[in-house]
């Protein structure tokens, strides 16, 4: 047979609950339930205003650069559910637009605003939490991932290695070196690209030439499917099945969660010098919050009252948050110091207790030879 | 007591450590079945299984990445890099990422890692085989950097990475993986990191090097003038290195020279005599000097011993030292 089809492929999308809050019931089986819809809709509520709170410290000069989630709550949500459902044992490798991926699985709500503050204790994981600090280079970090999903599989842990990223990380080569590394070393892994369209200015359509960000994965052995990721159905029932396929086949899933970026890239940017309002007004349209509201009123489980109720709630958790963020002590110098290693060799023990790196003031006289003029 | 090679040595601190703690896992282009291309690995497959000696796509930043993830996971991964020439793809999650793990997560997340390179020049590979980039990781805080020069000290120095707490770059030269043997304990037993090794003692001039230079050097003191006494200090550990030590001895001799195979101008020497001139200062009887490898891109092997720092270098430059 000197010509046959060496392989073919496709990519399914998936959409459950449209952007008019229209539900699929035969796709939405053994989703979620109406509890976890109503706690997804509170808690992306509250994430929203955390957000927006985030922005104003930073206008306000409260705190430094701020990367918004706004618009891209569904994705996060659904997909912590999944994990938090399962004890939150799995590792989480977040990128910075996940923050509620995070909260939902431990991290304390301080944590994400005390790195923007300039502080490292915004990184320190508390005991028994399993995720990691966000990664600021884009892409590096689904490696880590993936060596956390291998270190499950080594020791025999029911965990999963769990990277999210964004459209424009799948251009750096580490996110193809995990990939490659966790279909080839059969790894309990799970990918989740946010393409949110944008990264800082360069749209997805010159990020890359395939068709689609989900086929990716498929050149390395992974499931791959692309979701609406502003439909909390879709992005939970994907991900949970992504979750058990790593867990039961030790197969990667690549997801593609299509999704927005409404804010700016960061509050140092501004989007309006390369895109078009018109596009983000459509997207707006599509907001993960407006659809499940629709969904929750539709279903009579939710009102005007309820709705005053949660961003009651949202403004005195948020603002409890923000006072202990900026209650906290400045930290010690001796910080930067002392955890550099688990031992510190001598010199920095001499740079941390002097401040100082020049011999002279490091060691004054003490090392000055006997019988040696003395240099003061 | 057995008499080995540097490799063999390597090689039997692998397999004690692998027996000792089932967290100590191998991973690498080639280090399964192959044994290592320097045959390091050789055994460990069939003796381990490939759950714990891992042939790995071949991805260098891959390998340094998920190795990372398998040291916050719990476990004590050795990823080799089969060249040091090889580092670069590696390079940005060594030093943005292994290295400041346990400073940025305030001390909650740290990479008990030892990662594995040969290193240097002198056994006639091929480009970008034999470049000596001890300083560039010296100079990122958060790594610690070894290279031993002796089969008794591979095995005790590469036993302490292993147990260490975090990321160490243990650098082995592979002029010498195979060019002389020396008795080496089968008891495990560790050379602590960042302590320096006199190798042998003397009160007219002090040489301080690392690596296969050690050899270069013992060779070149063979034929000094009988009257002149060379003290010859291997660091054995490049961060943290042994500051104490070479301050001592140079306060005694009051003359140094530095010998490495990597370049002269912002090598780790640079810092050697730095450190020398601040604290030895007024002990000096002469000017620290370098004998290094030249600023210059690393020949291809027909020229590259006129390149590395040889005995007919160093001992023009010790006895140019001892004139002063």
């Amino acid at each position: 047979m000197p010509k046959r089809t060496a392989y073919t492929a496709k990519i399914e999308h998936y959409q459950i609950l449209d952007e008019n809050g229209e539900l699929d019931t035969r796709l939405a089986k053994n989703t979620l339930t109406d509890e976890d819809v109503v706690f997804l809709y509170e808690q992306m509520s509250i994430s929203r205003h955390y957000d927006e709170i985030a922005f104003k410290l930073q206008r306000s000069g409260r705190m430094g650069t701020y990367p918004q989630n706004k618009g891209q709550e569904a994705g996060p949500a659904a997909a912590g559910l999944v994990m938090k459902q399962r004890g939150s044992v799995d590792w989480i490798a977040p990128c910075y637009r996940e923050n509620l991926a995070l909260f939902l699985n431990g991290l304390p709500m301080e944590s994400i605003l005390l790195h923007w503050m300039g502080d490292e204790r915004g990184n320190k994981i508390p005991d028994g939490v399993n995720i990691l600090p966000m990664a600021i280079p884009i892409g590096t970090h689904p490696l880590h991932a993936v060596g956390l999903g291998w270190s499950a599989k080594y020791k025999e842990e029911d965990r999963v290695g769990v990277a999210f990223f964004g459209d424009g990380a799948t251009s750096e080569g580490d996110v193809h070196e995990a990939m490659n590394f966790a279909g080839a070393l059969k790894l309990p892994c799970v990918f989740f690209c946010q393409n949110n369209k944008w990264a800082i200015s360069v749209p997805s359509s010159t990020q890359t030439a395939s068709e689609t960000f989900a086929q990716k994965g498929l050149a390395y052995g992974h499931h791959c499917v692309q979701v609406d990721g502003n439909d909390i159905f879709a992005c939970y029932k994907i991900f949970k099945e992504a979750i058990d396929r790593a867990r039961m086949e030790h197969k990667p899933t690549f997801i593609e969660a299509l999704t927005y970026r409404l804010g700016d890239h960061t509050t140092a940017d501004d989007a309006r010098r390369y895109r078009d309002q018109a596009e983000v007004d459509e997207w707006a349209k599509k907001d993960p919050l407006i659809r499940t509201r629709k969904y929750l009123e539709n279903k009579g489980l939710w009102d005007d009252d309820r709705q005053a109720q949660i961003e009651a709630k949202a403004k005195e958790i948020v603002s409890r948050v923000v006072k202990n963020a900026e209650g906290i002590e400045k930290p010690k110098t001796s910080d930067f110091f002392d955890d550099m290693f688990a031992v510190l060799p001598d010199e920095l023990v001499r740079q941390r207790e002097t401040m100082r790196t020049s011999v002279l003031g490091q060691r004054p006289q003490t090392e000055t030879l006997a019988g040696q003029p003395q240099h003061a | 007591m057995a008499s080995l090679t540097l490799v063999q040595a390597i090689n039997l601190a692998l397999i004690q450590e692998m027996e000792a703690d089932d967290r100590v896992l191998i991973l690498g282009e080639d280090v399964g079945k192959n044994g290592g291309v320097f045959r390091v690995t050789e055994g460990l497959h069939e003796r381990f299984g490939a759950k714990r000696v891992v042939d790995t796509p071949l991805a260098e930043s891959g390998i340094m990445g998920s190795a990372i993830g398998l040291a916050m996971g719990g476990l004590r991964p050795i990823p080799e890099i089969q060249f040091e020439g090889f580092m670069g793809p590696a390079y940005d999650q060594l030093t943005n990422h292994a290295a400041r793990y346990r400073s940025r997560s305030r001390g909650s997340i740290t990479i008990p890692m030892t990662v594995r390179v040969p290193v240097g020049g002198g056994i006639h590979a091929p480009e970008l085989h034999s470049d000596s980039p001890e300083a560039i990781y010296a100079h990122t805080p958060g790594l610690k950097v070894v290279m031993p020069s002796s089969p008794y000290d591979a095995k005790g120095l590469l036993i302490s990475a292993i147990r260490d707490p975090d990321p160490v770059v243990f650098f082995e030269p592979k002029r010498i993986y195979r060019s002389f043997r020396e008795e080496v304990p089968e008891d495990e037993y560790t050379v602590p990191i960042g302590k320096a090794k006199i190798v042998e003692e003397g009160s007219d001039l002090t040489v301080v090097t690392w690596g296969a230079s050690t050899v270069q050097c013992i060779e070149a003191m063979d034929s000094l003038p009988e009257d002149l006494s060379v003290e010859l200090i291997d660091l054995r550990t490049i961060y943290p290195w042994d500051e104490e030590t070479v301050v001592e001895s140079v306060n005694k001799t009051g003359r140094c020279v530095i010998v490495h195979e990597a370049p002269k101008t912002a090598g780790f020497g640079a810092e050697v005599a730095t450190v020398i001139q601040e604290r030895c200062f007024l002990k000096l009887q002469a000017p620290v000097q370098r004998v290094a490898g030249f600023d210059t891109v690393m020949p291809y092997y027909k020229l590259e011993l006129e390149y590395l720092p040889d005995a007919a270098r160093i001992g023009k430059g010790i006895l140019e030292c001892a004139a002063y």
